[in-house]
Order: C-alpha cells, then sequence, then structure tokens
C-alpha cells in the first residue's frame, strides 16, 4: 500500500469519515459540471427534496453541445437547446457560477477551471466527465464520475470512494525534436494498455515531466483515463506555483505564501512508497499516432503496424477488430495514409500552446487538396489569446478554419461530425468506434503538430519531416 | 427507493469482445437529452444496425435476458452513465465480465447494479452455454459469492465494499452522505484552501 504520496496525503486531508461498507466519504474541493450529465442530477435532487450543500463550490459551463460555428440561440438542435435551458434554470435556481457563451470565461470546463485559478493543488475535484483527471496537472486529486455521483456531490460535496493504489510513472531525459506531451501519453497507454491502470492512481514524474510547462502535464493527465487510471497526477512545483500567480481563483496577498507552503506540504515524500513504479526514457519516444480502435493501439509514426504474433494473445481480438475497421494492413506502414478530416481541438489538446506550437507548421503551408482542416480553441480566452497573437490568420491563410470554443469533433455531440468512412487525424484522446459522429468513421490520434503535417500533405507524415 | 440487491437470477445474455466502450454502449447523439427515458431501445445502437439483426441485443431468444455477460475492460471511456442507464432500461440488472472500468463500476454501483468478476475460463463457459442454449437460466449469488448456469457454477468477485452496500441496500450512498452534514463541514473547514477562497475571484 502506497505511503507518503501526494494521493494519500490529499485522500487523508479529504476524509469525511468511514463509511459502513468500508469505503471512505471523501470531500470534493472543487465541483465542475456541464450540461450533459448534470440534468438528470438535478431532478434528482428535486425528486428528493435536497438543496446544494456547498454551491459556492460548484462551477458550470457548457462545452459538449456547442455549435463551433453559429452559437446564436436559440440553438438550431432543439435538443441542445433543450440540455442548455436546463442547466442554466438548474444554475440560477441553485445559485451555481455558470460560465456562459459569451462570458468570456465559456469553454471546455478542463480547460477553463485551470485557467481561471479554480484548480490548485491539493483539492479533491471532480466533473461528470472523464477527462477530469486533466487537473491533475496541478498536483489535485481529479477523477470522471457518473450522474448520479453528481447527485451526491451536489447534496453533500462528498462522495463514497475506494481509495486507489498508487503507480509511479518516470519518463526520464529529454524528449526528441517534434515528440511532445501527446506523444509521451500514447506511448505510455502503448506500453502499459488500456486497462492496465485500473484500480490506479498514476503518478507522472521524471525529468521530462519535471521540464513540462502546465499545459503539456495537462495533456499527459488528460488521458490517465485512456489507460485505465481514473486520476493521474504530477507532484506540485514551481512550474505549477508559476501558472497560477495572479489567476482570479488563486490565493492572493498572504494566502499566497500560505498556499505555497501547503502545496509543497501535500507533495509526494522523497521516500515515498509506490504500489508500483514504471521508468520510460524520453529520448526512446517517437511522433505516436493510433492505428486501431483503442488509444493503446499506437504505434511510433516510423513503425508498421503490428502483425498478431507480435502482439500478446489478449489483444489479438481486439486488433483483429480494428484491422478490419480501419481498414489498415497488419505489417504495412501507417504513414502515407490518405486522411479526409483533420481536427485540432479538444481538452487533450486545445489550449494556447498547442495552437502556437500548430501554428508554427501551419504558417507558410496550404492544406491539402480534399482536405477539410479546423482549429476549435478549448475556450473563449484561448480564442481570445491566439487571435492578440494573429494565430487565426496564421491557421485561416494555411486554410484552416478557425472555430469558436467547445468540444466540437472530440465526441461529435454538435454539428461537427465525420461523414460515412472517413478518416481524421485528430487531437482528441478517444479513436473508439463511431467515436467521431459517423458510425464508420475512423480517428488518428496523433499530436497537433503531426494533424498539420497530415493536413498539408493530405496523408499521415511524420512531422520531424517538417522541422 | 433502496433495496437490498442478494442474488439475482433470470436469463443470461452474452456479448463478446474486450474493451467495449460507452461511446459503444450508448452513442454520443442520444446523450442528447436531458431525462433517462427512452435510452433503453437506444443501447449498442451503432453496433445493432452494423449487425443486421444479428447482435445479441435484438436476437430474440435473448429479449428477456437480465444478467449481460462480457469480458475484459467493459465500459472503458466515457464517464457517461447514459451507459448503463441505457442497459438497465432494456432490462439488464446485473453484469458478469472479467473485468470492468472503474467509472463505469462505480455508476452501476450507484444504480444497484453488480458488476461481478470471474475468470476468463468461467466468463467464456458462461457464454458458451447462454449461446448454445439462450434458455438456460443464470443466476449471481453476491452471499455465496457464485454464478450458476444450468449446471455449471463457479466463483465470482467483487470488491468487499461494494458487495456490502448491495447486500445491506446501501448502494444509493446519497442519504447516508447527506446525513453527516456536521462532519462534513468539519472536514470543509479543516482544509486551508477552503478560507482562501473566501472573498477571492
Amino acid at each position: 500500500m502506497s505511503k507518503g504520496t501526494l494521493f494519500d496525503k490529499v485522500w487523508d486531508a479529504h476524509t469525511v469519515g468511514i463509511l459502513p461498507s468500508g469505503q471512505t466519504q471523501l470531500f470534493i474541493g472543487l465541483h465542475l459540471i456541464h450540461e450533459v450529465t448534470s440534468p438528470q442530477a438535478f431532478a434528482m435532487l428535486r425528486d428528493r427534496n435536497l438543496k446544494v450543500l456547498f454551491p459556492e463550490r460548484t462551477i458550470a459551463t457548457v462545452d459538449h453541445i456547442v455549435p463551433t460555428t453559429n452559437q446564436a440561440r436559440p440553438f438550431v438542435d432543439d435538443l441542445a437547446e433543450e440540455m442548455m435551458q436546463a442547466l442554466e434554470q438548474s444554475c440560477k435556481e441553485h445559485g451555481i457560477t455558470f460560465y456562459n457563451i459569451g462570458s468570456g470565461n465559456q469553454g471546455i470546463v478542463h480547460v477553463i477551471a485551470p485557467e481561471l485559478g479554480l484548480t490548485q493543488p491539493g483539492m479533491t475535484i471532480a466533473c461528470g466527465d472523464s477527462h477530469t483527471s486533466t487537473h491533475g496537472a496541478f498536483g489535485s486529486i481529479a477523477f470522471g464520475i457518473g450522474t448520479s455521483q453528481v447527485r451526491d456531490v451536489l447534496a453533500s460535496q462528498t462522495l463514497a470512494l475506494s481509495k486507489l493504489k498508487v503507480r509511479r510513472i518516470e519518463i526520464n531525459g529529454a524528449l526528441r525534436p517534434g515528440v511532445y506531451a501527446k506523444d509521451v501519453i500514447l506511448h505510455i497507454i502503448r506500453k502499459l494498455g488500456v486497462k492496465g491502470g485500473v484500480g490506479y492512481a498514476y503518478e507522472y514524474a521524471g525529468t521530462a515531466i519535471g521540464q513540462m510547462n502546465m499545459e503539456e502535464r495537462m495533456t499527459i493527465c488528460n488521458m490517465s483515463i485512456e489507460g485505465g487510471a481514473r486520476c493521474g497526477y504530477v507532484n506540485p512545483d514551481s512550474v505549477t506555483f508559476e501558472y497560477l500567480k495572479g489567476r482570479e481563483f488563486a490565493p492572493q496577498g498572504a494566502d499566497w505564501d500560505k498556499a505555497v507552503d501547503w502545496w509543497n506540504s501535500i507533495a509526494s515524500d522523497p521516500d515515498a512508497e509506490y504500489d508500483d513504479v514504471v521508468v520510460f526514457d524520453a529520448a526512446e519516444i517517437a511522433p505516436t499516432v493510433t492505428w486501431g480502435i483503442t488509444p493503446g493501439q499506437g504505434i511510433g509514426v516510423d513503425e508498421k503496424v503490428p502483425v498478431p504474433e507480435e502482439l500478446p494473445e489478449e489483444e489479438r481480438a481486439i486488433a483483429a477488430e480494428a484491422y478490419e475497421y480501419m481498414d489498415v494492413k497488419p505489417g504495412t506502414p501507417l504513414q502515407g495514409t490518405k486522411v479526409d478530416v483533420c481536427f485540432i481541438g479538444s481538452c487533450t489538446n486545445g489550449r494556447i500552446s498547442d495552437l502556437r506550437e500548430a501554428a508554427k507548421f501551419a504558417r507558410g503551408r496550404h492544406v491539402a487538396e480534399g482536405v477539410k482542416a479546423f482549429v476549435v480553441p478549448g475556450s473563449e480566452r484561448v480564442k481570445k489569446e491566439a487571435e492578440a497573437e494573429g494565430l487565426h490568420e496564421v491557421f485561416q491563410a494555411a486554410g484552416f478554419e478557425w472555430r469558436e470554443p467547445g468540444c466540437s469533433m472530440c465526441l461529435a455531440m454538435n454539428p461537427d461530425k465525420l461523414q460515412g468512412r472517413q478518416i481524421s487525424a485528430s487531437s482528441s484522446n478517444r479513436n473508439f468506434k463511431g467515436r467521431q459522429g459517423s458510425a464508420s468513421g475512423r480517428t488518428l490520434l496523433m499530436s497537433p503538430a503531426m494533424v498539420v503535417a497530415a493536413a498539408v500533405t493530405g496523408r499521415v507524415t511524420d512531422v520531424r519531416e517538417l522541422l | 427507493m433502496v433495496s437490498e440487491v442478494k442474488t439475482i437470477s433470470g436469463r443470461g445474455i452474452p456479448l463478446m469482445g474486450n474493451d467495449i466502450d460507452t461511446d459503444r454502449i450508448i452513442p454520443a447523439r442520444f446523450l442528447r437529452c436531458v431525462t433517462f427515458d427512452g435510452l433503453g431501445a437506444q443501447v449498442f445502437a451503432d453496433d445493432r444496425a452494423q449487425a443486421n439483426g444479428q447482435h445479441p441485443f435484438d436476437l430474440p431468444h435473448y429479449q428477456e435476458a437480465e444478467i449481460l455477460v462480457v469480458n475484459a475492460n467493459f465500459g472503458c471511456g466515457s464517464s457517461r452513465e447514459h451507459a448503463p442507464q441505457a442497459l438497465a432500461k432494456w432490462g439488464v440488472r446485473a453484469i458478469v465480465g472479467e473485468s470492468f472500468a472503474e467509472i463505469f463500476f462505480g455508476n452501476c454501483l450507484a444504480m444497484g447494479i453488480p458488476c461481478v468478476t470471474a475468470d476468463f475460463a468461467t466468463v467464456k463457459q458462461l457464454q458458451t452455454i447462454l449461446s448454445d442454449n439462450p434458455q438456460a437460466s443464470i443466476s449471481i449469488d453476491l452471499e455465496t459469492m457464485q454464478v450458476r448456469c444450468g449446471d455449471f457454477f463457479a466463483p465470482i468477485s467483487i470488491s468487499e465494499g461494494a458487495r456490502k452496500m448491495l447486500i445491506n441496500g446501501t448502494w444509493d450512498a446519497c442519504g447516508q452522505l447527506v446525513s453527516h452534514a456536521n462532519q462534513i463541514r468539519a472536514t470543509a473547514s479543516s482544509l486551508p484552501y477552503i478560507q482562501w477562497s473566501k472573498g477571492k475571484g
């Protein structure tokens, strides 16, 4: 059992008590809600005549259903409009802060909470969305929950949970040029598997993680769930504090110094004990692309799609399913595969640094003929910042569409969807069958820089050729 | 409202495949709703459309099934409770599998649906029996921790906390959690950041 880790310390600090079942009643410091997984929770509260216990500890925004072209109300989609109205009404009724479209603070929930300084080290954070693990980048324990649990947090600000084990994942050394945080997490999932993290919290550490900025760390923690780990975190350090300082909800004045002391104290001890430790060499990681239907089915862009014999026996059935669905041939390269749609955005890679890096490769180049390419900023703030830097003009000049903030084609609950058998090069997080809105659509996950490389060549391309 | 879940018996339905994610259980377009009503008809919508009537959820002989038998990492991906809600509205009351994704497991528990695990050989045997004889009766017993299907029986597992919540009828934790309001406030006031956030932002 782990001892002295950030996970242990934060868990203990938030323990309200032990329930008769043996589960822990855990206090949730920050609760984030959005339009998809909360309406039913508010209905459950009404049915039970319960109130929201700490309305000031829940923050709402809208992201999944919002159109990224025409955001005028009422939305064209009646169902989306109904969800939007349900959220607006529930927030009003219960006194919950809601960052609506046009507020200047709206965006993907996992983009806005960090940029407002709501996400802080040492907190427990829950949201009805599996990518809540993103917030672990700040040294918080953050995880996705379902709607019944959203109800529990609204009513009690707590959850009934069983403690997780802790696996430390060290990435040591320097990443090679053209290799990004996205490649690191795709590599980790490839090696540890999509269910390797079940029952674990992942602690990301090592010199490569230490050198990353907060947005890169968010990309890593974001996809913990894709490796089966409900939460992943990085110990807070000077990079974390520097990012937080001066943000709206960050502590200020004398509280700032107290906060830094506490944040330092909750980091894992040097002699902390872990349930498992895995070490990777950063230099061995290549730009990584998925070829299949799970985020674990990834390869270096210069490798070939694995043949069944190379795979562990238990992975061969899902590989066979993937060869057929994706129409890829085992033993052949993925590089050169024609793509139809190129998507830059999502809670994984829709932040300002992602757009800056993508723009570097788009500048002076043009999207290949027949390819639809678009950029969706993660939030209104990201959009504003990008426009102030002229990034939108770089993208537009290169033939990319420049959109309004939202989840967009990551999950296609809005008008942004693949059509038929289209293949997308996508900076998002899931390549599941049908994920991007077409029941037969195909997704290749990769870094934003690799998406640009695919967009300008029309094919899966090693971004290092464009360096 | 809350009831004890000790044994569940009925007909079973086998669903083969590892890593069946919640996007497949209920595609995102069906999440455009403000209630869970009606999700039962949409469960596995895309998989079923592609199977042309041959998907287990469409086969006439599985229409009365209540116990779903799956393979590894079932329910991975999105946290959407719409997935277990859709399964439940279709008629599923318990799931036996090699392993489950964690959020899915928690969502099922909060709905009183046990997700019990069994080893590879047991699951394979159950799926074979239910494929060969869809009328076979199957039961899971959370007190003896066994699954029975026809003449076949084998041990099953579930975390002790979840097992207790199900058999004691406390799987809907909400009432219990809310009843500790004083302790909750005490924990909140012991957390340094609760004070900092006051008056800021």
